[in-house]
């Protein structure tokens, strides 16, 4: 696709986006809130995974990082929450760093189990530091309203604003990545030994993509926690760390609007299962996820790219 | 001819409306002249999904209530999603119940961080939250919640129970308490403490805890057996509860037993662990323990047999979370009873805030629910009962909280 007509398709898909509150319901405008909150994580976990090419099973401890922190801000402190999702973003960047460093040593399934661990443990680590987090009971938090007076639901608003912080993580992943520094990210992936010897220092490249990996996915809980207005260790089980990798891998490894495919995909298709069978829907959930890998290998976005490249041959050898 | 035509498009619009309409007015949503529609969430799959039975039980009931005729001549229509016992997914779908479902009231959502999640919610929207299934106390706080409401005796009442009957049987109780390390083990823990009050410091030697994700609390029993305990307060989930008092009976330890309810079943504990070995527990019930041999040639029961057999036969008959479904989808039943042809929902909830003395097949002989505009803890009725190796006896008096 040119760069005109991929300009034109984001301009489109953003103009549908801000009309979509005043088109469809409250409980709706929610769910979409709840998509953008999830593309937001799969992002992260996309440029570690599907850029980086190291697994992690277990970035639902950093959506819960971020989630707590802001939420512990609000309840303890009163701090004004966009400045908690910042607190969140760059907590969860020194924590993934710093779980990055150790998990240099380990590859491949090596780094899936001991992230896997991470996923493990963070529900108990919740419920210890009891005073901060308030246990198992969780925290209730207030839903913010519009400021200044704009005349939106607290819906609306919750949802413009994700949206907005949407923009900008986006619009700064695809500037990181389709840069020097995604070249080195992605060449470290393809192949670690080559990209030594051309000079990519390996060990900070890695570290440096699970701090901003995790700073993602935190931002997002972060969110998350304000859209829900309640925090609880049983919202952060291991579950959550897979639905995560299946969304990513459904969106499309590697690829940035996959995050918002691979977000609709784990917002809405679990509700579909439950619609078309109440006595096994995780069956159906099932058949879904093996019939999209086995249509679409390369995640949904992989096949749009896919779809659009074989018109564009058809339009060029029409002229021809 | 264009008017003509859009005369035809005007009325079919208002003979669409005039169907619409009265399905959607504003004054009581979920209601129509044939139905009433429910709401529920239940944890269908994930880390609870144990409990998922009862929401199970509940639409069973539900259909033999319609099958029979309905309520007032309305049907439920009753609508229950999977939570998956995830606060974030209880409030998405309690969302979509409330919002696009428009149910008229909401019924027996499972789960304390879950009915958490939603409690503010549900009191900004003025939708009846009634009989949550859920053991904490905060539920019962009418001021503050007004269209919020429990069910089941709280873990802290029942922990008071046994203080009290502890206090008087067993003046120089050295008490060991073992108690699962979270919101419901510690609602226990404290019930007991403050039922003990200043004797508390002096009685209890030893608490010990455990993970749900423990694999054994072999390590706990015998601490607490070191400790001299003569009294033991089991604050355990089933499978942990078999494990004590097996483990206890193994090592000799022979303290008065005090086993919490929410492990009272003999199916599934009390068996297992072994009936000689269970001989001589108390614990406290507000229901008939199904697999209780005494009631087998019981009424109440039997109806309760024949129902599962005929709406529900995939349903365990030896787990008690069928029988609490039942029990509680047929104080919704009276509820609505009482509602008679308004279903507004402030009606629904004045009817809830007004049982008086009713009683139930499955519920122990003698324990009333009652409940009122200040009061919203339907059941605060418990006896105490001793195992003898063969059936629950109880004994003592009714144990009545409200008035305490």
């Amino acid at each position: 696709m040119s760069a005109r007509a991929r300009a034109s398709v984001v301009a489109v898909v953003l103009a549908a986006a801000l009309a979509l509150p005043f088109f469809v319901s409250n409980f709706r405008v929610f769910q979409f809130t709840q998509v953008a909150v999830y593309a937001i994580a799969l992002l992260g976990l996309n440029m570690l995974t599907g850029y980086n090419g190291q697994i992690s099973l277990g970035h639902g401890a950093f959506y819960a990082l971020g989630a707590y922190t802001t939420a512990i801000m609000i309840d303890h402190w009163n701090v004004p929450y966009p400045l908690t999702i910042v607190a969140a973003g760059v907590l969860c960047l020194v924590a993934g760093f710093l779980f990055g460093i150790p998990a240099l040593r380990l590859e491949g399934l090596y780094l899936a189990l001991a992230t896997f661990a991470l996923a493990l443990a963070i529900p108990q680590i919740l419920k210890y530091f009891e005073h901060w987090t308030g246990g198992s009971q969780g925290i209730v938090l207030s839903k913010p309203d519009a400021p200044w007076g704009l005349k939106l639901s607290a819906d609306q608003w919750l949802y413009f604003f994700t949206l907005a912080v949407l923009v900008v993580l986006f619009v700064l992943a695809r500037n990181l990545l389709a840069g020097r520094i995604g070249r080195a990210i992605v060449a470290i992936r393809d192949n670690p030994i080559a990209a030594q010897a051309m000079g990519v220092n390996t060990a900070l490249y890695k570290s440096l993509t699970f701090g901003v990996s995790a700073a993602y996915t935190g931002v997002a809980g972060a969110l998350s926690a304000i859209v829900i207005a309640f925090v609880a260790p049983d919202a952060f089980n291991v579950f959550l760390s897979i639905t995560f990798l299946t969304g990513i891998v459904i969106g499309g490894l590697a690829s940035i609007s996959g995050a918002i495919f691979g977000a609709l995909f784990i917002q809405f298709v679990p509700n579909w299962a439950q619609d078309i069978s109440k006595a096994a829907p995780w069956a159906i959930y099932g058949i879904f996820l093996i019939g999209f890998m086995y249509v679409m290998p390369f995640g949904i976005a992989g096949a749009i790219r896919l779809v659009a490249a074989r018109a564009a041959r058809r339009g060029t050898a029409a002229r021809a | 001819m264009t008017t003509m035509l859009s005369r035809t498009v005007l009325s079919a619009l208002v003979a669409v409306l005039a169907l619409v309409v009265p399905a959607t007015a504003a004054d009581t949503p979920g209601v129509t002249a044939t139905e009433v529609k429910i709401g529920n969430t239940n944890p269908y799959s994930g880390p609870a999904s144990a409990y998922g039975t009862i929401g199970k039980v509940i639409g069973a009931y539900f259909k033999k209530v319609n099958d029979e005729g309905g309520v007032n001549g309305r049907k439920i229509n009753y609508i229950t999603y999977d939570d998956a016992y995830s606060p974030p997914k209880t409030v998405e779908m309690v969302r979509k119940l409330v919002e696009q479902d428009q149910v008229a009231a909401l019924f027996q959502t499972l789960g304390t961080p879950t009915n958490s999640a939603i409690h503010k919610y549900m009191n900004q929207q003025k939708v009846p939250h009634l009989f949550v299934a859920t053991g904490a106390t905060k539920w019962n706080d009418p001021k503050n919640f007004p269209w919020t409401m429990g069910w089941q005796p709280n873990y802290q009442t029942e922990g008071r129970i046994y203080a009290q009957y502890i206090m008087k049987n067993f003046p120089d109780a050295k008490i060991g308490i073992l108690y699962q390390n979270d919101d419901y083990g510690k609602d226990y823990r404290k019930g007991l403490h403050d039922g003990l009050g200043e004797h508390a410091k002096k009685m209890i030697v030893m608490e010990q805890t455990y993970e749900v994700t423990d694999p054994t609390i072999d390590s706990q029993i015998v601490n607490l057996k070191n400790s001299g305990a003569n009294v033991f307060f089991d604050v355990t989930i089933p499978k942990f509860a078999v494990q004590a008092i097996k483990k206890a009976h193994d090592i000799g330890w022979k303290p008065a037993h005090f086993l919490n309810n929410v492990s009272s079943s003999l199916a599934t504990v009390l068996k297992p662990a072994g009936l000689e070995a269970s001989k001589g527990l108390i614990t406290a019930l507000y229901m008939k323990e199904i697999t209780d041999p005494q009631w087998k040639n019981d009424k109440g029961y039997q109806d309760w047999v024949a129902f599962m057999k005929k709406y529900y036969p995939d349903g365990a008959l030896d787990d008690q979370g069928n029988a609490f479904g039942y029990t509680v989808a047929q104080a919704m039943v009276q509820v609505l009873k009482q509602c008679g042809n308004d279903l507004s929902r402030e009606n629904i909830l004045k009817q809830a805030e007004n049982l008086k003395n009713a009683e139930f097949p499955l519920l122990l002989p003698g324990i009333k629910v009652n409940t009122g505009p200040n009061d919203h803890a339907p059941i605060e009725q418990e006896q105490l009962a001793k195992f003898d190796g063969e059936r629950w006896a109880t004994f003592g008096e009714l144990y009545d909280a409200s008035k305490k």
